[in-house]
């Protein structure tokens, strides 16, 4: 064991994981967090608490995993290099990991340009490959990056986005295996929607044996709409929503379309479990956390196992 | 070369206007070749002013002067014999230029002209593009000719980022993505192994982080 999170204890035991994530609130109501946790607790085996996202400023990530925490949830620490130096990073893996926080996942961060301050200046003093080593560094060998040791090292259960999407597709995998020379446990996908890409993107992964080294989540969306679809694909970089999937959505009426966007994400989890390798799932319902039962256990992954 | 661009005139008004007698200083340096604070534009700025000011019934009296370099002592100096004689210096020099003149003339107000940009080059005519920030620990050996730290927004080392599309920065549609460019470049020398390869966290105390910067050559000293 590497941190002995629930999720670590969950994969290493064999199950098939589930992650979700909670986007902490536009401002200091901590009942909003409170309401979130309720929907997602027994669905998973952690829950991403993201930090700042699109650049819009939020709750902090620390104080999201802490009420989450509260509410008898493991949460899953995100942490972006936009906004903090290394010291401030170092700082922060220390104080999450001394509140008890378990799981981290390294994200470099959207640009400033996306959120409601285009105008701040961003730090990228170290970029996202940089922090899973220096969570790693701390972790194993118990030093700060400057060799001096640490009063009690930080256990994280350690991991990265990967985007199986984003150009140039031929790096992803040389990537993947990047993040895990850093020292990542796990990774957690982009949303997928072009199983056909995302399949060859695993068979790439097995061709370097990745798969068995890492556990790779695959990261779903449901679709509320054809519009989200369409608005998705048009607004977030690296997002690869095919025809065929906006058009079985937008086939239903308005009414029925949030219904069938449920009914493609259970039926996607279940394609996904088939795929050699993929340890879990990550279902990202975005301001949709109510749905996660339903999405869960339509696929078959409920209740989660109770590891020890 | 440094490069910039002219403030605002109603900006530069603003600023003399207390000032009834000004020199506006050019430099003959890069901001000549980026056609922003050259002897030429000296002539420009300096009619334009003098227009306004006539209009606005507060005359000004302006002394044209362009120095080869403002970021020399020597060519400074030949500034000296004039400053007397004025109630601020207008420099449309870079921010380098336009700071050392303030250090060698104490008591004459030094007034910005333009906005300094980067260092940057001439991808076409009136066109120029950033390609180094001066960081003070180059990897361009490691990146095929690329820096990742000026040519990638976030100034990643381990890039691109997931919003890499079609060769696009998420950023800017007009942007080519940084990563895209090394990973591109890598490839047609051959030398892709340097992407698998993890850089350790980057020293920015050669960048801007340990305040102003300064280089000593012992063997030029005098």
């Amino acid at each position: 064991m590497k941190a002995g999170s629930n999720l670590e204890k969950v994969l290493v035991a064999g199950h098939f994981a589930v992650t979700a994530e909670c986007g902490p609130p536009r401002g200091a109501d901590p009942e909003i967090v409170r309401k979130k946790a309720a929907w997602v607790k027994g669905n998973v085996d952690a829950c991403n608490v993201t930090d700042n996202q699109t650049s819009v400023v939020r709750m902090s990530s620390l104080a999201g995993c802490m009420l989450l925490k509260e509410q008898g949830l493991e949460p899953l620490i995100q942490m972006v290099v936009r906004d903090r130096n290394r010291i401030a990073l170092q700082s922060d893996l220390l104080g999450a990991s001394a509140l008890g926080v378990r799981n981290l996942l390294c994200l470099s961060g959207d640009h400033q340009k996306f959120g409601d301050d285009p105008q701040a200046k961003n730090v990228f003093d170290i970029d996202s490959m940089q922090l899973i080593h220096l969570a790693k560094t701390m972790r194993d060998e118990g030093v700060f990056p400057s060799g001096r040791e640490l009063e009690g090292a930080p256990q994280f259960f350690i991991g990265a986005a990967v985007n199986p999407f984003a150009d140039p597709f031929e790096i992803r995998v040389p990537r993947l295996k990047l993040k895990m020379a850093a020292g990542v446990d796990f990774v957690q996908t982009q949303c997928i929607y072009n199983m056909a890409k995302f399949k060859t993107y695993m068979e790439e992964a097995w061709r370097e044996g990745l798969p068995e080294r890492v556990s790779i989540l695959a990261g779903v969306t449901p679709l509320k709409s054809a519009g989200m679809a369409k608005f998705m694909r048009r607004m977030v970089a690296g997002m690869d929503i095919p025809d065929a999937v906006v058009e079985r959505i937008g086939a239903e009426p308005k009414e029925k379309q949030a219904a069938k966007g449920i009914e493609m994400c259970i039926e996607q989890i279940q394609e996904l479990k088939e795929i050699k390798g993929i340890a879990g799932v990550h279902v990202m319902a975005i301001e949709w956390e109510e749905k996660l039962a339903e999405i869960i256990g339509g696929a078959g992954l409920l209740p989660r196992p109770q590891v020890d | 070369m440094i490069t910039g661009t002219p403030k605002p005139i109603e900006e530069i008004l603003e600023m003399v206007g207390p000032y009834a007698r000004i020199i506006i200083a050019g430099c003959h340096g890069c901001v000549t070749v980026c056609r922003v604070g050259g002897a030429k534009e000296v002539q420009v700025l300096a009619s334009t002013l003098r227009l306004a000011r006539e209009a606005a019934g507060q005359p000004i009296e302006i002394r044209e002067l362009s120095l080869e370099r403002q970021c020399d002592p020597e060519y400074v100096e030949q500034l000296r014999p004039y400053v007397g004689d004025y109630q601020a210096v207008l420099s449309i020099a870079c921010g380098a230029g336009i700071q050392f003149l303030a250090e060698k003339f104490t008591t004459t107000p030094l007034l910005p002209g333009i906005n300094t940009g980067f260092l940057g080059v001439t991808v076409r005519q009136g066109e120029w593009s950033e390609r180094c920030q001066g960081c003070g620990d180059c990897v361009l050996h490691l990146t095929g000719g690329i820096c990742p730290v000026t040519r990638c927004a976030k100034s990643l080392f381990h890039g691109p980022c997931g919003g890499s599309v079609r060769g696009t920065c998420e950023v800017d549609k007009e942007i080519s993505c940084g990563w895209q460019l090394i990973i591109d470049r890598l490839k047609a020398l051959g030398q892709m192994e340097n992407y698998g390869k993890l850089k350790p966290c980057k020293g920015w105390s050669s960048a801007r982080d340990g305040g102003p910067r300064r280089i000593i050559r012992e063997d030029m000293v005098l």
